[in-house]
């Protein structure tokens, strides 16, 4: 081992094994430049750090979009955006659908059922859209409900919340330094200010992002940084698909040593959220990547598809999840 | 019917470069009916996908 990275990997051990407390930007970023050969010992130390802050469950979603496509936004990596040439056809997920689809996440085990629109911000179509959703859901199958509908007002946070969503997710995507070269219709700050109000209304606050953007490892740290900074209850981490037809449609796949990386880092700026595997996991890390990274630090993973593209079976995860004696967070749990 | 199209990339099938299509399709539903050509209304959910065209009809993943 290194001497730097015993050093950081030591100041790790002390900071947020010990204390709980996450590590600074600066030491984030020495954990994204560990060398090969440190990984393994950032990534058990991650586990560590999970293992005593969080515990041993992890906990299961299912996500699904209701809106899919014709997004008037421009963020650089997603298909569903209509300015650019994508395969993506706009389309809606009708009521009854959506229900079958919670009905079928719940099935697996999960407690949380994601559904996410490409949008902007919702209009009053999709809010009522939501309002039958939910309601129907919760008729029907007992399963968490979030979403994920891009920027709000504070009506409809007030709305999303009446409704009974428990937790909103909205991406900061990047750091804020970098946020510019990936989005350009909306900013940073505007994405920040909805996850305030989300905060200041209960509801449990879903906020993470894509590694592989074309950021720096500085801006990497960065970003881990900001998000300890908002504290959020939940980070998603996924990994850049390039798409065809986006403007990242040519970027490489990150290596799968730096994603391992990026997961031991953000565990340990972020020791007591719940860290998930989110899109890309498949094609960078492979099956293995999946083992990995729980025994790394994550606690969290989305089963089955993902919005656009398509995930591991469920099965596969729930039987590595079992084998790993890690037992899925029951709904119980979390109410 | 006869297969025309390249599901993924939608460019006629019987040209090169669509290993990388084959590759991919494991993790991506099919975009392009292979008939006509035509983008199809693709819907994803945790457990599956179906993909329609308003000529050919409707797949599954079933």
């Amino acid at each position: 081992m290194s001497t730097s990275s015993v050093s950081v990997l030591d100041r790790a051990r002390t900071r947020v094994l010990a204390e709980g407390q996450g590590l600074e930007e600066a030491d984030i970023l020495e954990v994204l430049r560990l060398p090969d050969s440190d990984i393994p010992a950032a990534l058990q130390l991650a586990h560590e750090v999970r293992m005593r802050w969080c515990g041993p469950e992890v906990e299961v979603e299912g996500i699904v979009s209701l809106k899919t496509g014709g997004c008037p936004e421009d963020c650089h990596f997603c298909s569903q955006s209509g300015l650019f040439s994508s395969p993506v056809r706009s389309v809606w997920l009708d009521i009854p659908s959506l229900v079958k689809a919670a009905q079928q996440t719940a099935a697996t085990g999960a407690s949380e059922f994601c559904i996410v629109a490409a949008v902007r911000g919702p209009d009053a179509k999709l809010m009522q859209q939501m309002r039958d959703g939910v309601k129907a859901i919760k008729e029907a199958v007992d399963i968490n409900v979030a979403a994920s509908l891009g920027m709000l007002s504070q009506e409809q946070v007030d709305d999303l919340v009446d409704m009974g969503v428990h937790r909103y997710n909205h991406n900061l995507e990047t750091c804020r330094s970098y946020f510019p070269n990936v989005v350009t219709t909306h900013s940073w700050e505007e994405r920040w200010g909805t996850l305030k109000m989300v905060r200041d209304s209960g509801m449990e606050v879903c906020c993470g992002g894509i590694i592989g953007l074309g950021e720096t490892l500085e801006q990497r740290a960065e970003f881990a940084a900001q998000l300890a900074e908002l504290q959020p209850d939940e980070v998603p981490l996924n990994f850049l698909n390039p798409r065809p037809g986006t403007p990242l449609g040519d970027q490489p796949l990150m290596d799968p040593k730096d994603a391992l990386r990026a997961i031991a880092a953000f565990r340990l700026a972020l020791p007591r959220t719940i860290l998930r595997y989110a899109g890309g996991r498949e094609l960078t890390l492979g099956d293995l990547g999946t083992r990995e990274g729980l025994l790394g630090g994550i606690n969290a993973v989305i089963v089955g598809n993902y919005l656009t593209t398509l995930g591991r079976p469920a099965t596969s995860d729930l039987e590595l999840l079992a084998e790993l004696k890690m037992p899925v967070k029951a709904l119980s749990a979390t109410l | 019917m006869e297969t025309t199209y390249c599901d993924r990339c939608g460019e006629p099938a019987d040209g090169d470069g669509h290993d990388g299509c084959q590759a991919a399709r494991e993790l991506e539903p099919p975009r392009f009916c292979t008939h006509c050509r035509r983008r199809m209304k693709v819907q994803v959910v945790p457990t599956g996908w179906t993909a329609t065209c308003v000529e050919h009809g409707t797949l599954t993943d079933r």
